[in-house]
């Protein structure tokens, strides 16, 4: 029934060779943990990805009680957290996943770096991480604002003063975040919407040209 | 179908527009790398959720263990309050509170020093353009990313210590830590854990236009920082004096106000033996409960 499925659809579509692509690669000897324990190091990509999945799928569930209005964002992360069912673990989750989501970039950066993995030909695929590892911090900067407690609150009104003391652009960028002349409803609207559309499309994008680099040129060899 | 079996792929050519496979399916090449290379799929990827299984395990105990901080909503004229951003930004914050970064300096600790930093992060493979990969064959890099994570680590520690601090000399609890208290107090004796998004509701004053106590209540300043309702500052941890008198006896009460708490300064050279006396008993009578 299966196969059968699969044939209509590949006789119509030619899908095979798009997964073939994906799935037929080898995992050479110095990347496989269950050859050299010490390996390890070059698990951390996967699970930087592993743990962006679960930020993008304990999000998706966040947003549905989670209100980004100033009167009643702050009531609906509390009644999330503390009514309802497993709502504390969903937000758990989310929570410690984005520090954990750093700690894994950082020592898969770490680990790239050290292995000189990012000389020729794989720059493209360093920049590539640098501007993720960057959009992270973005989404870790205007997700801190979203429960509108006080610790939010005031994280941000410092962080927006010292985006503020850049050169030149700096009240560009402050108006341009806070939406207005103070830390207020519009802040929280548009931390939500560049929390929640914005960096994670670019996010999906630059992840998506991360994969495809690394399958088309593989990975790097024993050192 | 064309070949009488239906299980059998059909490759449509002519007017169709799919492309004719010309052996797009190629064979796996296992010979780039010496040594035992392993299929992705299966081999390797069943292994992989092995271990992400086990990392997923663990991943919710700690959020069960340690659920997500939240504190009391967000007050913008609260002014006591201590910013502290997410632990990974602490090492800029840290940087921009050195002289030589900040005040007429601030463009080299917003922009200059960051900006070298991740700039030159961002374009590693540029300025390392030799072919060596090992880390102790490329000393500059490698000394080059040593120090600058030794200065992440030292800056952020210096960052949380001075935060640390800064929270015992001003005798701050952190607002997540006090909710989380006051919710297991309310369990221990049976009751529905305080609502944070509800005003709590006001006590009224007992014996509220006693003129003596508003006349040494104005001598010492106890309204500026227990508020002019006396409801207290619950940002700035600062209790209310509504109600008080069911939290403690007169005799606490005068031992507070003569030698101070926490926070909250002693006033036994300010008043009179005899006008905290009159304070402590009008405080004690404050009860929600008559």
């Amino acid at each position: 029934m299966f196969k059968s499925v699969y044939n209509w659809i590949d006789e119509r579509l030619d899908v095979t060779p798009l997964w073939r692509d994906v799935a037929d690669h080898e995992v050479p000897e110095h990347v496989n943990p269950a050859h050299h324990f010490s390996a390890f190091v070059y698990c951390f990509g996967g699970l930087t990805f592993f743990i962006t999945v679960i930020q993008i799928l304990s999000g998706m569930f966040l947003t549905m009680y989670y209100v980004p209005d100033i009167i009643n964002a702050y009531a609906s992360v509390d009644y999330l957290q503390h009514k309802v069912p497993f709502g504390s673990i969903v937000r758990g989750m989310h929570h410690w996943g984005a520090s954990l989501v750093i700690v894994m970039m950082f020592l898969h950066t770490l680990r790239v770096f050290f292995t000189g993995s990012y000389k020729a030909p794989r720059e493209m695929n360093w920049v590539v991480g640098m501007l993720i590892f960057f959009i992270m911090l973005g989404l870790g900067f205007t997700g801190y604002l979203l429960p509108w407690d006080n610790k939010a609150y005031f994280a941000t009104k410092v962080g927006i003063q010292i985006a503020n003391s850049v050169p030149y652009i700096g009240e560009y960028i402050k108006i341009f975040l806070q939406g207005g002349e103070i830390v207020g409803a519009t802040t929280l609207t548009r931390f939500f919407a560049i929390h929640v559309f914005f960096l994670p499309g670019a996010l999906l994008a630059l992840l998506a040209a991360h994969f495809l680099m690394i399958r088309k040129q593989g990975i790097a060899g024993p050192l | 179908m064309a070949h009488g079996n239906k299980n059998e792929k059909v490759v449509y050519v002519g007017d169709s527009r799919v492309r004719k496979p010309g052996g797009a399916t190629i064979p796996p090449d296992y010979t780039s790398f010496p040594g035992r290379s392993e299929a992705f799929i299966p081999n390797f990827l069943l292994k992989e959720w092995m271990v992400g299984c086990v990392v997923l395990v663990g991943f919710l105990v700690l959020t069960i263990a340690h659920p997500a901080p939240l504190g009391y909503p967000a007050n913008p004229t609260n002014s006591a309050f201590i910013p502290i951003p997410d632990w990974y930004f602490l090492f800029l914050y840290q940087l921009l509170k050195y002289p030589w970064v900040s005040g007429s300096y601030v463009a080299w600790g917003v922009v200059g020093i960051p900006g070298v930093a991740f700039g030159s992060l961002l374009l590693a493979p540029f300025l390392d353009t030799g072919k060596e990969r090992r880390f102790y064959r490329r000393p500059i890099a490698t000394a080059l990313m040593l120090l600058s994570l030794v200065s992440c680590y030292y800056l952020t520690k210096v960052s949380w210590d001075f935060y640390q601090h800064e929270l015992e000399i001003t005798g701050t609890i952190p607002e997540h830590t006090v909710r989380e208290e006051k919710a297991r107090e309310a369990a221990a004796a049976g009751k529905e854990p305080p609502s944070a998004t509800k005003p709590a509701e006001a006590v009224e004053l007992v014996d509220a236009d006693n003129a003596e106590v508003k006349s040494i209540m104005e001598k010492a300043g106890c309204l500026t920082c227990h508020a002019t309702d006396l409801k207290g500052q619950a940002g700035a941890n600062i209790p209310a004096l509504r109600g008080v008198g069911d939290l403690l006896t007169k005799e606490e009460l005068a031992e507070i106000i003569t030698n101070g708490k926490d926070k909250m300064p002693a006033f036994g050279t300010d008043l009179s033996a005899e006008e905290i006396g009159t304070l402590a008993d009008w405080l004690a009578k404050q009860k929600a409960t008559e």
